[in-house]
């Protein structure tokens, strides 16, 4: 039983790791670098924490 | 038309989601924390015995409330995935916030590697001669690459199923611990007659001073909670409250263990296993018992492999992000707002230390990169409370008894070098001679590309003396 689930593991981590690099490159492809890289540190703090004492 | 055409070439904003509440705070923390009691902290008993490891599991306790009391106090003031990164590059400066995420990085990433090896380790207890490297390997593959693919999919997905197997495999202590009867020593236990005036800390005092390499297992990761802090929707409130109720969970989780184990099991032997609670089970002769631990040294193991994914792609993220590496690990996914670039790359990284190298070494380079941020931590909050004194930033938590708690940090961290000095001094200089030559390639060559006055972005004061 162990073995035949550690076959089935192969697979499964074969298609998972496939769907994310599909994903990835589907992604990358369709929106522009300046979009995915737009997030920014501090947002929060920005927004609701104004840290008036 | 000027206006539109400008418009269209103005980036939609893209950021981590904040969906995080305070139990999937707790799911963060304790997830990745529980599989220390399920293994690792048992090898304390090789190094000085049964009560070596009793005294170091609250010797260690005392260490981990420290950080989770200072990591509070900072984290819901710094705010920001990252977590002591963010902290470090506010409060110390970049060099250090540098080191600080790497250590971050390698304490999760080996922290996974240990997780999946010990799933293929305790599958293969069970299954017998046919039981391959090939199948030991598919083991570790699918524990990996199904966590990272969870965890691209989404932080809330991810964090509640952790939640829940946390939950089931903390049960199983409890459940195993009310199955042994306790309350009746001599029917099941026989704390007595493992533990003797004779035996209990065969080596002396050097042993329990030994022995504090492995109390780190009982509770590292806990400070794993700060990586959550930018998709937590309230971070002031939740991160105390969800890493504060997590080190009490571990506390009585870890007296639990240590109890039921010491009783069932002689010190020699308890000391080399890989499977104390699974061991345990057996011991007690009922089978649903044995297969309830099976089932959940599974679970903790996979609980702390998904927590773990989890906090060392934002550590990566956050590096990235900054410029400290480049700025393509600093991508969020548009659908699921995960860090996915980051959660991808890592995710080779992590099955090729699986594959060559055993438990006892990947929970070293854990244990180590881990002590090298406590040290940090206890210097940093010296350095927060100096340089912004009470009163003159808002703070979502205020540790009690400061600088206590900094200062016995800072020597259990020493002693605790001394320890692994002891047993793993090799890599001990290695890791430390890594660290420096790391140290040396961002300071020369790769903060020219960072933009100095855009990494810091806490609306603070000026900090006191400057």
């Amino acid at each position: 039983m162990w073995n035949t689930l550690a076959n089935v593991g192969w697979a499964v981590s074969a298609a998972f790791a496939l769907w994310m690099l599909y994903d990835l490159f589907k992604i990358d492809s369709t929106y522009d670098e300046a979009t995915l890289t737009s997030s920014r540190e501090g947002e929060i703090e920005a927004v609701s924490e104004k840290h008036k004492v | 038309m000027a206006i539109a055409e400008y418009a269209s070439h103005v980036p939609q904003k893209v950021s981590l989601s904040r969906v995080l509440g305070p139990a999937h705070v707790w799911a963060l923390g304790v997830g990745i924390v529980l599989v220390g009691e399920y293994t690792g902290w048992n090898f304390a008993a090789d190094k000085g015995g049964t009560l070596a490891a009793l005294i170091i599991c609250w010797v260690m306790g005392l260490l981990y409330t420290s950080v989770a009391m200072i990591d509070s106090e900072v984290t819901s003031t710094v705010a920001a995935a990252g977590g002591q990164y963010a902290q470090a590059k506010h409060i110390v400066g970049p060099l250090m916030a540098f080191n600080v995420a790497l250590y971050l990085v390698f304490a999760y990433t080996m922290l996974e590697v240990s997780n999946s090896i010990l799933v293929a380790d305790t599958i293969k207890s069970y299954a017998g001669e046919s039981f391959t490297a090939w199948h030991y390997n598919g083991i570790i593959a699918t524990v990996i690459v199904v966590l990272a693919a969870l965890n691209y999919r989404g932080v809330l997905m991810s964090l509640n199923v952790n939640f829940v197997i946390t939950a089931v495999a903390y049960l199983a202590i409890i459940v195993l611990f009310f199955s042994v009867q306790p309350w009746s020593q001599g029917t099941v236990l026989k704390l007595g007659e493992m533990v003797t005036p004779q035996n209990a800390l065969p080596y002396g005092w050097i042993g329990v001073v030994a022995a504090f390499h492995w109390g780190v297992w009982y509770y590292l990761g806990i400070e794993g909670t700060t990586q959550a802090a930018e998709e937590v929707r309230s971070p002031a409130r939740s991160l105390p409250y969800g890493t504060m109720a997590g080190m009490i969970t571990l506390l009585i989780g870890a007296s639990l263990t240590w109890y039921i184990c010491a009783s069932l099991m002689p010190w020699q032997y308890l000391g080399i296993t890989y499977f104390p609670l699974l061991d345990a089970g057996k011991l007690t002769g009922n089978k649903t018992l044995e297969t309830m631990m099976f089932v959940a040294t599974i679970l903790a193991a996979v609980a702390s492999a998904n927590g773990c994914i989890n906090d060392a792609a934002r550590a990566w993220f956050s590096l990235g992000r900054d410029r400290y590496l480049p700025t393509w690990f600093s991508a969020v996914h548009p659908k699921y707002r995960t860090p996915y670039r980051s959660i991808v790359f890592l995710v080779p990284i992590a099955i090729a230390f699986a594959f060559v190298s055993n438990l006892g070494q990947a929970i070293t380079f854990s244990i180590l990169s881990g002590v090298l941020h406590y040290t940090f931590m206890s210097i940093n909050i010296i350095m927060f409370r100096n340089k912004w004194p009470l009163g003159s930033i808002r703070r979502g938590y205020i540790h009690p008894f400061h600088p206590l708690p900094a200062i016995v940090l800072f020597m259990l961290c020493c002693v605790t070098y001394f320890a692994i000095f002891l047993g793993y001094g090799a890599q001990l200089t290695a890791m430390v001679v890594f660290y420096m030559v790391v140290s040396l390639w961002f300071h020369f060559y790769r903060y020219q590309y960072v933009k100095r006055g855009d990494q810091f972005t806490m609306p603070w004061p000026k900090p006191k003396g400057y």
